[in-house]
């Protein structure tokens, strides 16, 4: 840890895994790649073990995968992931581990809900706004509560945000039943009243030959990605906080107020990660139910790290992401479980993990091979004995 | 002279709080005494129960196992996220043990299951230097998958299993501690202020309690044992410590962190078996529940030592199975509780410590809480499923910064990085 590398930049694992210190060229390329080849390569021997022909899974899953309707899933559930997936990566950028993604968007998306269901007197476009502007703020408010515990009593984030998921389980559990909820016409589902239709997001036709339409929000993830970028890498902010995550002890002496950008990253944090429910919200479901998606903050997790918290690199694993799970529904229909996807996204975030680690060893030791050959090419230093 | 003497003096003024038999033996009949009265307060005599007792018990030990491997594996200096997903591995493969050869291999099986989860993740943060929280939220994720994957291959052809459950599990059995159940039993059901609490508590733990419950309970002295009293643990724990300073003196970092490591898988995995075998009796997909990191967060708070985190996990189990004893009234007399506690605590700040403020401040919180007994008459049931997350979270934001755990705990080691 104490060779020699620039003042500021400490070149830990977290530094290189986060983004923070560049892999150069093709490494940076075929490290992932390699990674996803090889979880491919054990996926298909859990299949083969557990009596699955392996070639003819994967080939079923990339057929089903590239029809149209099926790669309109498969963006629709990018766009969620890709959110959640930026709402961690601010995080991390800053060394905070926000476990608690999961727990801030399910109750922000209730509370969205609600407010999208109240029937405020508004036009329909505003009204749509002011729903993003409550999951936002609702999001925010949640995470401050991690914030602020780690910032002024030592509570460890990791932990502080895994309680509020439970507790945010319950919270929304109570909203939903004893609060909000109505009871779903023709079924035995409950959910908030329905947003008002003049505020829904309309679809977009972006993939030819199929009926089905891509979230209209698709928009606004790629708009966070842009703005995650500006923010990080364009404003004084951005620096403040990513210098904090890299060497907390520079960021104190460039007079970085610790505490405060705490508090200030997971509200950031949180108020992304309440945008995460919000085109499942406003573009399919319109009313928050027993069956909304759950579990989106953990996906958003392994996305963020496979994507090294990079607004692109995320962006194309949310997409992979995406693709596995859409995809393996087929698998139901052909007697393999489909829970094989899950092994298989485990073992692609493990191996991406390692293999970035291995290529940065790697390159590490290159260039000290480079440098001795240039060492030993140059003439002798003056007095210097034989 | 008088200086060294001195200087000695204010290093070892800070009062060092040792948990001396005594204390720990007040504590118990003080917390029982301050139950009684909630009971006798609130009519809710479910709180000290020989059946929330038992109860309790079991539901505090998955997270004490949980506690223990995350103790094993962070005094060595490795951060173990990944508990939860090899007590996930525990609970498949310990179901799979005793449907195929019975209860006894299922507990085995379980331990090998988490060990397993335990060696992906000692390969990735010890060998590959990879972080260690990464890894551990990368082992969730696989061990949650390769169960619901094992499950759909092996339990949907079992009669009475199915994708996401397995049949009925053969269960390791129980004992009781012969002739006093019955006594207990009927002191308890006078309501009689303290004894009749005392009789619940002491039919709880010891009447029809698993094999399998002993088991995890001598896990605590035994691994304060290992660690605290022997060569090997001292070892073990230095490596948690000061890696370099370890390394200069002989330890081979490695060997001690993968031994931590795969321990705190096996206890994980002891944890998942629990839940499958004893707990549920079947094998349920979700089923831990997130207790590995609720294991974590007891760690945590009791301070990264056994004694602690049993304490820590009785707590939570405490609060877990009162859900299931009439919830709604039984954690609404527990606010009763927590006010006389808040209260109790403003009166030691302004008396003992003369914070006045802080005093006050806690004061009003407790009569708050109070406020909130009286007006209400049940706690809706959404809530008391929480209690025992708010519960851990309050007492982390109060203990959290008087804690001191490994170190070394969570940095990278490599091999001769100290020279």
């Amino acid at each position: 840890m104490s060779e020699k590398t620039s003042p500021v930049v400490k070149d830990t694992f977290v530094n290189r895994l986060l983004g923070r210190v560049t892999l150069s060229g093709w490494l940076a390329l075929a490290a992932p790649l390699l990674a996803i080849v090889f979880a491919a390569l054990v996926t298909g021997i859990v299949l083969a073990v557990t009596g699955n022909p392996p070639l003819e899974t994967l080939e079923l899953m990339v057929e089903y995968g590239t029809q149209p309707r099926t790669m309109v899933l498969t963006l629709n559930s990018a766009t969620l992931y890709y959110i959640s997936a930026l709402a961690v990566a601010l995080g991390f950028r800053m060394n905070l581990f926000n476990i608690g993604v999961d727990g801030q968007y399910r109750v922000a998306a209730i509370i969205a809900a609600a407010v999208g269901g109240a029937g405020l007197p508004l036009p329909g476009w505003l009204q749509a706004l002011v729903i993003l502007a409550a999951a936002m703020a609702t999001g925010a408010l949640w995470a401050a509560i991690a914030g602020l515990l780690k910032a002024y009593r030592g509570v460890s984030e990791v932990v502080s945000t895994i309680m509020l998921n439970y507790i945010a389980t319950s919270l929304v559990a109570y909203l939903l039943v004893n609060v909000f909820g109505v009871a779903v016409a023709g079924s035995n589902n409950i959910g908030t009243k329905p947003i008002p239709e003049e505020s829904r997001i309309p679809g977009l036709a972006l993939i030819p030959g199929t009926e089905s339409k891509v979230f209209g929000l698709i928009i606004l993830a790629a708009l966070l990605g842009i703005a995650f970028h500006v923010l990080l890498n364009r404003t004084r902010f951005g620096f403040d906080l990513r210098t904090t995550g890299l060497n907390q002890e520079a960021a104190v002496a460039g007079g970085v107020n610790v505490k405060r950008m705490v508090v200030i990253a997971m509200v950031i944090s949180g108020g992304i990660a309440g945008l995460a429910g919000m085109p499942q919200l406003m573009g399919s479901s319109y009313s928050y139910s027993l069956d909304f998606p759950a579990g989106l903050g953990f996906t958003g997790i392994a996305i963020a790290l496979l994507g090294r918290n990079n607004p692109v690199g995320i962006a194309f694993a949310a997409i992979l992401w995406g693709f596995l799970y859409n995809s393996a529904q087929i698998l139901d229909l052909h007697d393999v479980p489909t829970e094989i996807v899950e092994i298989m996204q485990g073992i692609t975030v493990l191996s991406v993990v390692i293999a970035y680690e291995l290529v940065h060893r790697y390159r590490i030791a290159a260039e000290q091979r480079k440098v001795s050959k240039e060492l030993a090419a140059a003439p002798a230093p003056e007095g210097a004995s034989k | 002279m008088s200086v060294t003497s001195q200087a000695l003096a204010a290093v070892k003024k800070p009062r060092k709080f040792r948990l001396t038999w005594p204390i720990v033996l007040g504590g118990v009949v003080a917390l029982i005494l301050l139950l009684s009265i909630t009971r006798v307060v609130s009519g809710a005599n479910d709180i000290t129960s020989g059946g929330t007792m038992a109860a309790m018990l079991a539901a505090a030990v998955p997270i004490g196992l949980a506690g223990l491997g995350g103790l094993w594996s962070e005094r060595s200096g490795v951060v173990n996220i990944g508990l939860e997903g090899m007590m996930i591995l525990g609970t498949w493969f310990g179901a799979w043990g005793a449907v195929t050869w019975g209860p006894w291999m299922g507990i085995l099986l379980g331990a090998i299951g988490g060990a397993i989860g335990a060696v992906l993740h000692a390969v990735a943060t010890v060998t590959f230097g990879v972080d260690h929280v990464v890894s551990g939220v990368a082992i969730n994720i696989l061990g949650f998958g390769a169960a619901k994957y094992l499950a759909a291959a092996v339990f949907a052809d079992l009669p009475g299993g199915g994708d996401t459950q397995s049949p009925r599990l053969p269960s390791p059995g129980t004992f009781s501690i012969p002739g006093i159940g019955e006594p207990l039993r009927s002191l308890e059901q006078t309501h009689i202020f303290f004894l009749s609490d005392l009789a619940g508590v002491l039919r709880g733990l010891t009447q029809n309690v698993s094999w399998f419950t002993l088991l995890a309970v001598l896990m605590v002295p035994l691994t304060w044992w290992v660690l605290w009293r022997t060569a090997f643990g001292l070892r073990l724990r230095s490596c948690g410590e000061s890696p370099t300073a370890a390394e200069s003196l002989g330890v081979n970092v490695y060997y001690y962190k993968y031994v931590a490591v795969i321990v705190s898988g096996v206890m994980a995995g002891l944890g998942g078996a629990f839940l499958s075998l004893v707990a549920a009796g079947i094998y349920r997909e979700g089923q831990t529940g997130g207790r590995g990191y609720i294991g974590l967060a007891t760690l945590i708070f009791g301070n990264y030592r056994p004694g602690g985190l049993a304490g820590g996990a009785l707590l939570f189990g405490y609060t877990d199975s009162l859900q299931l004893r009439q919830g709604g009234t039984s954690v609404h007399a527990l606010l009763f509780t927590l006010s006389l506690l808040v209260v109790g605590a403003a009166v030691y700040l302004l008396v003992k410590r003369h914070r006045n403020v802080p005093a006050l401040i806690t004061a009003v919180a407790g009569v708050l809480v109070f406020w909130l007994y009286q007006v209400t008459d049940s706690v809706p049931e959404q809530f008391t499923t929480a209690t025992p997350y708010i519960v851990t979270l309050l007492v982390l934001a109060l203990a959290s910064q008087r804690l001191r755990p490994p170190a070394a705990d969570g940095l990278p080691y490599r091999r001769g990085q100290g020279h």
